[in-house]
């Protein structure tokens, strides 16, 4: 069955945690929940390939999982509380994880969040048809990321 | 008769905990957050609940995607804080108040909304944090907890009408308790952030303080607030805000908004906090000024001991 289509596909840059997500993603994330126990963590680390057999996982969720694509992740159905949980055991901060899934360095994600964080402005929907000023609709899947570009440094 | 006095609503972030289990409380980082809490747990000591009901969100801690329940109420006499992959935080365990949790839970039932019990449950820092920012970190709790988690993971949450509602009903079933108790009603997470793919680090103050303002004032327009608005405008993870109005619906339609603290960011997240007290709670409160004798003695026995230290 092809995927039934949502109000909230329009939010660009975003996976919503759905029904359908979390039935796709449930061993990305029964695996990633295995990471609260240290003994587990070992496991995971001494052998990462071999670990991730017992999950039946699909070859996509595995690869992403090998290469820490967060953003893939999400996109097969893991969810951030979990996916977290993988950084934490390679000792990321949460900052990190974000930097990934932004594209971008930790610096200039810290710097954005202190400048006041993403706006919403042009960051509403990939149709633009939210965004006040819709004649500057955008398309592009990526949001943007213009004010902490286009702000000084603070603090 | 057992009443609400008062709601609090607050994030709950876990980088907050993680600066007080590594005492950064002083960096001015933290100050900026912390600081704004200092009246906080001023107010909080002099209104010294008998009973906290904390309603706040499960971070893949004690539920992960096996079980996922909408509401679950916390029933059990304590809830030891969660492993969340670094160890449980350092905080005390968290006492239950089995008695008003198991009323409460037959009270709601009965009105329609279909709880789930929980009589073992560890707590995360959905739960612990905002509970450090009002009462501090003390040896132990200074009062009993009601925890009542709510998904707001796996979409869709309840809406905010639900979750309204559902506060009414707490309110309902708490007036109807034998025992004479004041309670005051915690309503966590938020407020606008997303923390999840590209669109991450969405920060969207407008919209926060446009929902502080009409949580006092205007509490059932917040009720109508579709997830769809709240996850375009305030982020995916902003829609835990529909928490609040479990908050707000145990409150009063008329309350005194007593104090309000709002700062951008404390890690991905806008931190938004208020305090809401239910004017009855005046003439409650009329009730109570001569201080009861042994407060009296003990404050007298204070000033003897002070005297003759100097």
């Amino acid at each position: 069955m092809a995927r039934q289509a949502h109000d909230y596909d329009d939010i660009p840059g975003t996976y919503v945690f759905d029904a359908e997500k979390s039935r796709q993603g449930y061993p990305i994330n029964m695996f990633c929940m295995s990471l609260m126990k240290e003994e587990n963590r070992k496991a995971f680390k001494a052998n990462e390939a071999e670990y991730l057999k017992q999950w039946k996982l699909s070859p996509e969720q595995t690869q992403a999982i090998l290469k820490r694509d967060y953003n893939r992740m999400l996109e097969l159905g893991g969810n951030i509380y979990f996916t977290a949980k993988l950084g934490a055991t390679d000792g990321h901060s949460f900052r990190h994880l974000a930097a990934v899934m932004t594209g971008s360095t930790q610096e200039d994600y810290a710097a954005m969040m202190l400048a006041g964080g993403r706006s919403v402005e042009g960051n509403r929907s990939k149709s633009g048809r939210f965004d006040p000023k819709s004649s500057r609709a955008k398309k592009s899947k990526s949001p943007s990321n213009t004010r902490s570009k286009s702000r000084t440094k603070r603090g | 008769m057992a009443r609400i006095i008062a709601g609090v609503a607050s994030s709950h972030v876990p980088a907050i905990g993680a600066a007080i289990d590594n005492k950064q409380t002083e960096e001015p980082y933290w100050k900026r957050v912390f600081s704004g809490f200092d009246k906080s747990k001023e107010w909080m000591a002099k209104t010294r609940p008998d009973v906290a009901i904390v309603v706040y969100n499960d971070h893949a801690s004690a539920f992960s995607v096996e079980i996922v329940p909408t509401f679950a109420l916390g029933c059990a006499a304590e809830f030891p804080p969660a492993d969340e992959g670094w160890g449980p935080r350092p905080v005390p365990v968290v006492k239950g108040h089995p008695e008003l949790a198991s009323h409460i839970a037959q009270s709601v039932i009965l009105d329609e909304f279909d709880l789930t019990i929980c009589n073992k449950m560890e707590v995360d820092h959905g739960l612990t944090v905002p509970m450090n920012l009002l009462f501090g970190s003390p040896k132990e709790w200074p009062c009993p907890v009601i925890p009542l988690a709510v998904n707001v993971v796996l979409y869709p949450p309840p809406t905010g009408h639900r979750c309204f509602m559902l506060g009414r009903a707490i309110r309902k079933a708490v007036e109807s308790y034998p025992g004479d108790l004041n309670v005051v009603i915690f309503g966590t997470g938020g407020m606008s952030h997303q923390i999840s793919g590209p669109r991450a680090g969405l920060i969207n103050s407008k919209f926060d303080k446009a929902f502080l303002d009409n949580l006092t004032k205007d509490p059932k327009k917040l009720t109508r607030i579709p997830h769809l608005e709240y996850m375009r405008e305030a982020g995916a993870e902003g829609i835990e805000m529909v928490m609040w109005l479990i908050m707000r619906g145990a409150l009063d339609d008329e309350v005194d908004e007593v104090y309000r603290f709002y700062t951008v960011p404390a890690s991905n997240t806008a931190v938004g906090h208020i305090i809401l007290e239910n004017r009855r709670r005046a003439a409650k409160k009329a009730k109570r000024v001569s201080p009861p004798k042994t407060k009296r003695a003990a404050h007298v026995a204070r000033q003897f001991v002070r005297r003759s230290a100097s």
